[in-house]
């Protein structure tokens, strides 16, 4: 029973998220969405990728996107989207292929679930307890042993994202060739403000 | 977890995979489109903690951090590029991105 109520409102803030007006109001519902992802990973018994989820998602990602947000639309015109190609696309058609879609998977899941065998987790500790399945521990345990090299990677992952990053958004003076239609326009009023000066002494 | 109940969340995760698709594919402002792509990755986070699940393995919680993971570098990255090229240009919208065209 749970599981139909998070996923009417995974959906629900999914279509919000695609569909608002504004970017602030996606930023809004897509927090509305991690949230709630967070809530299917703690019912599904992965609590370190519950918390990570809130962590890191709701916690570093949207703010980002909120600065940006707040970034670009601090210039006087500069938030001015033209029209989405929602109106261009027939949306009965769009309507049909999802379902379509979501009717092929949901037939392939039920008619795979025979061939695969669906193991229930053996362990029947208690939640919370450091063995159990999807404990914080086990988890750790995991990740700096049997899966170090996946880890290692992330931080190679990471430092490529940070370098990319500084050397984007570092130093515009450098990276970006200048602007000479703004320039010529700061010069040219800087020339007329000197030969109003000159007319008026 | 019953055989009914992975295939309830692997297609809750298809939907909103297709629902991010949509928001990139239809979307012109491109912070909505960098949301659309975090809906997708989450969606395939969602398939893989259920299989996780279902299959007792925690395999899948470390693929689904790993995943995480480059959700936030892919983010950071995006939303520098963004920054950069509408600094430039008053309009935010990628059909005027053009400066990239060989």
């Amino acid at each position: 029973m749970l599981f139909w109520f998070l996923a009417v409102a995974l959906i629900a803030s999914a279509v919000a998220v695609v569909t608002a007006a504004k970017p602030v109001y996606s930023v809004i519902a897509l927090l509305a969405h991690f949230v709630t992802l967070a809530v299917v990973y703690v019912s599904l018994s992965a609590e370190f990728l519950a918390v990570t989820q809130i962590l890191v998602y709701s916690g570093a990602i949207l703010i980002l996107f909120l600065f940006v947000i707040a970034l670009l639309s601090s210039g006087v015109d500069s938030f001015e989207v033209g029209p989405d190609r929602l109106p261009k696309l027939p949306m009965p058609a769009l309507f049909a292929l999802v379902i379509t879609l979501v009717a092929i998977v949901f037939s392939a899941a039920h008619a795979f679930a025979h061939v695969l065998p669906v193991i229930t987790p053996t362990s029947q500790l208690a939640v919370g307890s450091a063995a159990a399945f999807g404990s914080v521990a086990t988890f750790g345990a995991m990740l700096f042993t049997s899966q170090l090299l996946p880890f290692e990677i992330t931080a190679l992952i990471l430092m490529v994202a940070v370098i990319g990053v500084v050397v984007l958004a570092g130093d515009h003076a450098t990276l970006t060739p200048p602007d000479h239609e703004r320039l010529r326009a700061i010069r040219r009023r800087e020339r007329e403000a000197i030969l109003r000066e000159g007319e008026a002494s | 977890m019953a055989v009914g109940e992975l295939s309830n969340y692997v297609t809750l995760s298809a939907v909103l995979f297709f629902l991010g698709v949509a928001g990139v594919i239809l979307r012109r402002n491109p912070l909505v489109m960098l949301m659309g792509v975090e809906l997708m990755l989450n969606a395939s986070n969602l398939a893989l903690v259920a299989f996780s699940r279902a299959w007792g393995s925690m395999v899948g919680h470390i693929f689904a951090f790993l995943v995480i993971t480059v959700a936030a570098a892919e983010a950071a990255i995006g939303l520098a590029i963004i920054v950069v090229v509408f600094h430039r240009s008053a309009r935010v919208d990628v059909d005027d991105v053009t400066i990239l065209k060989g």
